[in-house]
């Protein structure tokens, strides 16, 4: 019951939140020069200033700012997310089409991040200025250090150029038609390069949190207390230490899942997958506000979900987050 | 960075001769039915029907699909599609089509005069960029029998423009698709268009890839020979040149790679990168000067602005053999109209800018500086960008400051065309075959605000209107050919536009293709002949 109320304190305070980015992206995007008809015109290459006139009458763009804001606003409470400018389409239709792909990177990349991460962590810690150490942190900075565009370039030199072992980009092979498992084992070949470019990075970034946890909690009492009773070093670990240090680690994770739907464009692009993050800047570009808002609608939710697991999983960690209040 | 640019473009001499290999082999190969041919596309459109939107980014994959009148055949003259012979009265206002027999749309239905009629009143005229102008005048379509079409002009209407001009915005819609569904613009078949072309349209997964395949009823016999085309959309420019050497892309049309990666996919053996097969689309580099600003209003400040920069050092480091100094708004390329002479041309020449800066009496303030200047640089392509900056530091060297300001290409055409918020722009001039089809509006008085790539500069002339004017309907061949030599000197003269680089774009193919780059605007083309050796 706990556990539900929590929940719902937490999703009554996302919603103003939500509305407040929705109007600021609204207000922020007015600011950039031009509207979706110039967009139009930028892309096809010409186009008479009647066209134009009736273009943007078709996309109510001949309204003022607040009239188009109240619009919008009042499409979203109906969970009308409105018609695309350059898809022609339902925005929420445009949005479901891209929604997996962005989805499955993001769970890939996050998991695989989180699990050598805490390995790698522990293993440091363990052998702390010893060469395992050494190596990890070594490693660690330089994926860190990496800029992705350019780690996933090189990815895809090495392993889809000269050793030709994966593909270079796409997210399935299009030349021939799979069904069934056969197409799972090809996405899944198509994602392992985007999924270690983006993951690597998230990794560097959580050894190093979880490095520095575990060092911490080997130094408080209850470990000494732990040691004293006789009981065998990974037992300390496994049982005592890494609860406690996974904390910080979890909290990671419900913030960085936001940064990598939009750390995704960078990846998106290299790697040519159809998700979110592509989605997101055409729409920038071409001035598409409904396909915009559409997704940092759908991203908050994510966000919010992700939040909301973790602060389960915090509960669960750590009794005292519950009950303290 | 520079040197090794340099390098590389040395190296483009190379590459073009490398263009005639395949050539060679040419005639001892019997042409391979079946396979899959990929395609780079950089940047998805809103729709993919040429009838409605003429640009690259349309053609490009409608242009495999539907079909047009009339093409431009490997010599750049105009040769049938749709239309099997043309006729033009002497008064210039009727001209008659004659159309091919025996086409039928991808569903199964005819083509006929009827899809003609309603094309050209309802898309050409009414919608499709650039044809809204060319078809201003036109005021029916006559169908007398199902394979004539008739077009009736208000005024003079050039064959010449006319055949030149079909090629781009000549495209047939099926009308039975269209006529009593709606709003054209926001027809479905618009995304999976039906046409009469080699190829048919199978499936669009936005941001995937677009699907088309054999088409088995083509009227052509024996065509086409591919069994499959693939366009797989890569956004990422070097994403796009490794998808290359992986082997999962076989062509980027239009300039899609990098300079540096263009010139070394030349290199390999693999690939041919050549402006062959491109030359319908020529475009210029441009300077536009906003007369609003009393400085740019001037003409000597103008000239002496031309005459600060160094545009063949600039080729040469930059652009290497893929681009060559531009004369005037007609690029040589365009045989039918491209004069003799081009009038004053401007070469560099720092002291003579200096003194005509210090005549319009401009002098050097302070830390050297006359004035200073916005410029807004198009985002078309990189070599605007680095054109920008080209401009920015001669320009520093006779003591004019230049600011870069950057955009988006939104923001590129309303801060230019609408709001006219900009000193200086630089950015391309699409050169269309004929001028009065898209490069006489850059300089044409009276073009209403906001219409993008037109005369916004504040510069009215009624000589160059009255040339412009005079070549639009004048129906002899050659007397419109003297026009529009003393349209380009009046232009150089005058200088509201600098042209001052001549560019084709670059076509990075695999060198299994055979039978491409065989016409002008042979990535816009049907590809009915295209096919890969193993």
């Amino acid at each position: 019951m706990r556990v539900l109320s929590l929940a719902g304190r937490r999703l009554a305070a996302s919603i103003p939140t939500l509305i407040l980015i929705l109007i600021g992206v609204f207000l922020l995007l007015q600011l950039a020069p031009g509207d979706t008809v110039d967009a139009m015109m930028a892309q096809m290459g010409g186009g008479d200033a009647t066209t134009a006139r009736q273009l943007r009458e078709f996309y109510g763009l001949d309204l003022s700012v607040w009239a188009q804001l109240g619009n919008y606003l009042w499409r979203l409470v109906r969970l009308d997310l409105g018609f695309s400018a350059i898809y022609g389409k339902p925005v929420a239709t445009v949005i479901a089409e891209r929604l997996p792909a962005t989805i499955l990177l993001m769970t890939a990349s996050l998991s695989f991040a989180f699990f050598f991460g805490l390995i790698l962590g522990v293993v440091a810690a363990r052998g702390v200025n010893k060469w395992p150490d050494t190596l990890i942190s070594t490693f660690g900075l330089m994926f860190y250090a990496m800029p992705t565009f350019w780690f996933g370039l090189m990815a895809i030199v090495v392993f889809s150029i000269y050793l030709q072992w994966l593909p270079a980009g796409g997210f399935e092979d299009i030349t021939v038609s799979y069904t069934g498992l056969r197409r799972t084992l090809d996405i899944a070949q198509h994602l392992v390069l985007p999924t270690l470019t983006l993951g690597l990075f998230y990794m560097a970034i959580y050894l190093r949190i979880m490095r520095g946890s575990m060092l911490e909690v080997l130094n408080l009492d209850f470990v000494r207390t732990a040691r004293s009773k006789g009981m065998d070093e990974t037992r300390v670990v496994v049982r005592h230490v890494l609860r406690n240090a996974l904390l910080p680690m979890v909290t990671l994770i419900g913030l960085q899942a936001g940064t990598m739907l939009g750390g995704s464009v960078v990846v998106e692009s290299v790697f040519s997958l159809p998700g979110l993050g592509r989605l997101a800047y055409e729409s920038v570009i071409q001035r598409d506000l409904n396909t915009l808002l559409g997704i940092v609608f759908v991203s908050a939710l994510l966000v919010i979900a992700v939040n909301f697991i973790v602060d389960l999983l915090y509960a669960r960690l750590d009794p005292r987050i519950t009950t303290g209040s | 960075m520079d040197m090794t640019r340099r390098a590389a473009l040395m190296t483009s001499a190379a590459i073009a001769s490398s263009v005639l290999f395949p050539m060679r082999s040419f005639g001892q190969e019997t042409p391979r039915k079946g396979g899959v041919f990929t395609v780079h596309y950089g940047a998805e459109q809103r729709q993919l029907n040429p009838s409605l939107q003429a640009s690259t980014g349309v053609y490009i994959i409608g242009g495999k699909i539907q079909e047009q009148l009339v093409d431009l055949d490997a010599k750049g003259e105009p040769v049938g599609v749709l239309a099997e012979s043309w006729e033009a009265a002497p008064d210039g206002k009727t001209i008659t089509f004659k159309l091919r027999p025996g086409v039928t749309w991808h569903d199964g239905k005819p083509f006929t005069s009827a899809d003609v009629q309603f094309t050209a009143m309802e898309m050409w005229k009414k919608i499709l960029n650039y044809g809204s102008t060319l078809q201003l005048f036109l005021t029916a379509v006559d169908t007398p029998d199902p394979l004539t079409a008739v077009f009736r002009y208000e005024r003079p209407m050039p064959l010449n423009l006319l055949l030149r001009a079909l090629p781009d915005l000549g495209y047939v819609s099926p009308r039975h698709l269209y006529e009593g569904k709606g709003d054209i613009r926001q027809n479905p078949v618009n995304l999976a268009p039906v046409g009469t072309g080699p190829f048919k349209f199978v499936q669009y997964e936005r941001g995937q890839h677009v699907i088309a395949e054999r088409n088995p009823n083509y009227w052509r016999a024996n065509a086409p020979y591919l069994d499959r085309i693939v366009w797989r959309v890569v956004t990422d420019r070097a994403a796009a040149a490794a998808q290359m050497e992986a082997g999962q892309i076989h062509y980027s049309p239009f300039s899609g790679l990098t300079i540096s990666d263009s010139a070394r996919l030349g290199k390999d053996p693999r690939f041919i990168v050549s402006t062959k097969g491109n030359e319908g689309n020529a475009r210029t580099n441009t300077i536009e000067f906003n007369f609003r600003r009393k400085e740019l209003a001037d003409i000597r400040v103008r000239r002496a602005i031309a005459h600060a920069l160094d545009i063949p050092f600039f080729i040469e480091n930059f652009l290497g053999d893929f681009a060559k100094r531009g004369t005037g708004p007609v690029p040589s390329v365009s045989t039918d109209f491209y004069p003799a002479d081009n009038g004053p041309q401007y070469p560099f020449d720092k002291k003579l800018a200096a003194k005509l800066l210090d005549e319009a009496g401009f002098k050097p303030g302070t830390g050297g500086t006359r004035f200073s200047l916005r410029l807004l640089p198009a985002p078309w392509g990189e070599d605007i960008s680095l054109f920008a900056t080209f401009i920015q530091q001669s320009l520093a060297d006779v003591g004019i400051k230049v600011e870069i300001v950057r955009t988006d290409g939104g923001g590129y055409l309303k801060q230019v065309y609408d709001d006219h918020a900009f000193d200086l722009a630089t950015g391309w001039h699409q050169y269309r075959n004929d001028p009065a089809v898209s490069t006489t509006v850059w300089y044409r008085s009276g073009q209403p605000k906001g219409a993008p790539w037109t005369n916004q500069w504040d510069w009215t002339d009624p000589t160059i209107d009255k040339l412009i004017d005079d070549a639009a309907t004048e129906v002899d061949a050659a007397k419109r050919k003297a026009l529009y030599g003393d349209f380009v000197r009046r232009a150089n003269t005058e200088l509201p536009i600098w042209t001052p680089i001549e560019q084709i774009f670059l076509t990075a193919i695999s060198a299994k293709a055979r039978n491409h780059s065989n016409t002008p605007r042979w990535g816009s083309s049907s590809w009915h002949d295209l096919w890969l050796a193993e």
